[in-house]
């Protein structure tokens, strides 16, 4: 079956918990300080952002971040922390390698289409370019 | 009218009393027997005829889950003003107090966050 716009596959959880400004402004905050509590998260989207979310709201944006592997929550004596983890944006570059990053494509990723279009900013210079 | 009293409850009055003066720094003021439990407040050194805190037993069934709530959300119920909060936040740590949240630029205001070791979060504020 031919892939279609719309069809949900394995990353739906990572794209939908991206595409919120308030999810992206938590992992803003939380990659300037790992292991913050829901008091002091909503603190600093307030101060910081200007963001009004309610605490209630802000710990929903968390649970969808968790569900996506992007925000890791651990109890520490009494409070709950939570971490930022960057790791599955990965899947993201594996996916749609971006040139000259380092990020090479997946040897078995399957090739649809040949690059018929030169793009001298990105693209390595080949000798068959000269021709 | 004006605000003379402002309670917070702990799971040790003795405990509180020890931590709220000999760690934090405050005076004690009364510190009455009442049944099993006791009538105590303390006062700041820079204010000892300010508002008096009281160190409220948390016995009641109604109070634990609703502290543990806010402790598991690193919400500090009470906040204390300090001219210096990177100071406070030296000296409360040499003493073995615990932050959940190091000082931290909140607007207008430097807080940080602290456990009292009685069940409680504290904030510490100083404004800029």
């Amino acid at each position: 079956m031919p892939n279609v716009a719309g069809m949900a596959d394995e990353d739906d959880p990572l794209f939908k918990a991206l595409a919120d400004g308030t999810r992206r402004a938590i992992l803003d905050e939380l990659v300037a300080r790992d292991g913050q509590t829901l008091f002091e998260l909503c603190a600093r989207l307030t101060t910081n952002r200007g963001l009004a979310s309610s605490r209630q709201a802000v710990s929903q944006h968390l649970d969808v971040l968790e569900r996506a592997g992007l925000v890791r929550s651990r109890r520490q004596g009494r409070y709950r922390l939570h971490d930022v983890d960057t790791r599955p944006l990965a899947r993201i570059a594996r996916r749609w390698p971006v040139p000259g990053t380092g990020a090479a494509p997946q040897p078995d990723a399957p090739r649809t289409r040949t690059p018929d279009t030169r793009t001298p900013a990105t693209r390595t210079p080949h000798p068959e370019d000269e021709s | 009218m004006r605000i003379h009293l402002s309670s917070i409850m702990v799971d040790d009055q003795r405990k509180a009393l020890a931590f709220y003066t000999d760690v934090l720094g405050f005076l004690p003021k009364h510190d009455v027997p009442v049944g099993e439990d006791a009538w105590i407040t303390v006062v700041s050194p820079e204010d000892p005829d300010g508002v008096q805190l009281v160190l409220e037993p948390d016995s009641h069934p109604a109070v634990r889950p609703f502290k543990d709530a806010l402790v598991a959300d690193g919400i500090p119920f009470t906040s204390f003003a300090v001219a210096d909060v990177a100071a406070e936040h030296e000296r409360l740590t040499a003493l073995g107090v615990k932050f959940t949240q190091p000082p931290t630029p909140m607007g207008p205001a430097i807080t940080a966050v602290f456990d009292d070791t009685c069940g409680n979060l504290i904030q510490i504020e100083q404004m800029a």
